[in-house]
């Protein structure tokens, strides 16, 4: 297919999203990414019946956190596709760069970025 | 098993912002079943509040840490080195567990990081619900074991009452009626006889009307 896609993010994977805790998602805000979306199957597909159902639930407690600290909570989303659509996938990490880009940096990574400077 | 719920997080950032080193203690026994104070709980907290105070400028260390039971002087203990490492500690045990913790380091603030809720099941994904008061004297052998105490509205140890309606309590339709569920599970049982027995007016003294309770057992006692 040879789809374009943006290269600043990072895939990190997963057997399943139902794998993914909502510490994984504070964790790399805390570390200083901008945005975080998780991509799982469709719904009702699962390999293991709520796997996706789960990190959907995840995520949503995790955009509530992120909005609760002041950091943000649409900067995390959840997409659903199947692993035949790759464009769909490109389109989704298109979206998804532009909205955070639109969004601008997060505000832990100008705190910490601030706090090196400073230093 | 202790039913607990997490305290918002803007109501903890209230308690905690005038001090600068703060331990998040987990509990691994009951909250952390529901979900609300063991140690993913305690990491999601500490993680919360670090980002939180980064984002204000403020300098703050917030370590975490999680005993096994909070409501036991020996793993309470276990933090006993580092105490003084800390200004404060947000306990995500529950009541009884916060206030052990309090009871044992007496110079150190400790604040509550849940609301502790009632003695329940996890009846579903999600979902917890009372089934017991504790009240001292255990009815459950009349009642075909459902707790007319912690499940009716009223306590009514002679019911249903005039509020049931279809198997529900007058509270609203998410409330089964406890006397229903008792009628129906003495038919199961084929001790309907049971339901006819009145029963005699409750020694509250063992509940709270007594005041606080202590249990001494002297067989165990060293």
């Amino acid at each position: 297919m040879r789809l374009k896609i943006p290269t600043n993010f990072r895939i990190v994977r997963l057997p399943c999203t139902g794998k993914i805790d909502i510490i994984h998602i504070l964790r790399a805000f805390e570390k200083g990414a901008d945005g975080l979306y998780v991509v799982g199957c469709m719904e009702g597909d699962c390999h293991f019946n709520q796997g996706n159902f789960r990190a959907r639930k995840r995520v949503e407690q995790a955009a509530k956190i992120l909005d609760q600290v002041g950091v943000g909570g649409e900067r995390v989303r959840m997409y659903n596709l199947s692993s035949g659509e790759g464009p769909l996938f490109a389109q989704y990490s298109i979206e998804m760069v532009n909205k955070i880009k639109e969004m601008g940096p997060s505000p832990v990574r100008l705190a910490k970025q601030k706090k090196a400077t400073a230093a | 098993m202790i039913i607990a719920e997490k305290k918002p997080i803007q109501e903890i950032i209230e308690e905690v912002q005038n001090f600068d080193r703060i331990l998040i203690l987990g509990c691994n026994e009951c909250v952390t079943v529901c979900e609300a104070g063991g140690k993913k709980e305690v990491e999601v907290l500490a993680s919360a509040l670090r980002m939180y105070f980064i984002t204000q400028g403020k300098e703050k260390v917030i370590s975490e840490h999680t005993l096994e039971r909070q409501c036991d002087h020996e793993y309470l203990e276990e933090i006993r080195k580092n105490i003084d490492n800390y200004d404060a500690i947000v306990s995500l045990a529950c009541g009884v567990g916060v206030q052990f913790a309090a009871e044992k380091y007496l110079t150190m603030p400790l604040l509550p990081g849940v609301n502790t809720i009632c003695l329940g099941a996890n009846e579903d994904r999600g979902l917890w619900t009372e089934r017991c008061q504790a009240c001292g004297s255990c009815v459950l052998a009349r009642t075909g074991g459902i707790c007319p105490v912690s499940r009716c509205a009223k306590r009514v140890l002679n019911g249903p009452c005039g509020g049931s309606t279809n198997g529900k309590c007058e509270l609203g339709p998410d409330t089964d009626c406890a006397w229903q569920l008792i009628v129906d599970r003495l038919k199961a049982l084929d001790k309907m006889d049971d339901y006819e027995k009145i029963a005699p007016i409750k020694d509250w003294s063992t509940d709270r009307a007594g005041g606080p309770r202590t249990v001494t057992r002297e067989d165990v006692k060293i």
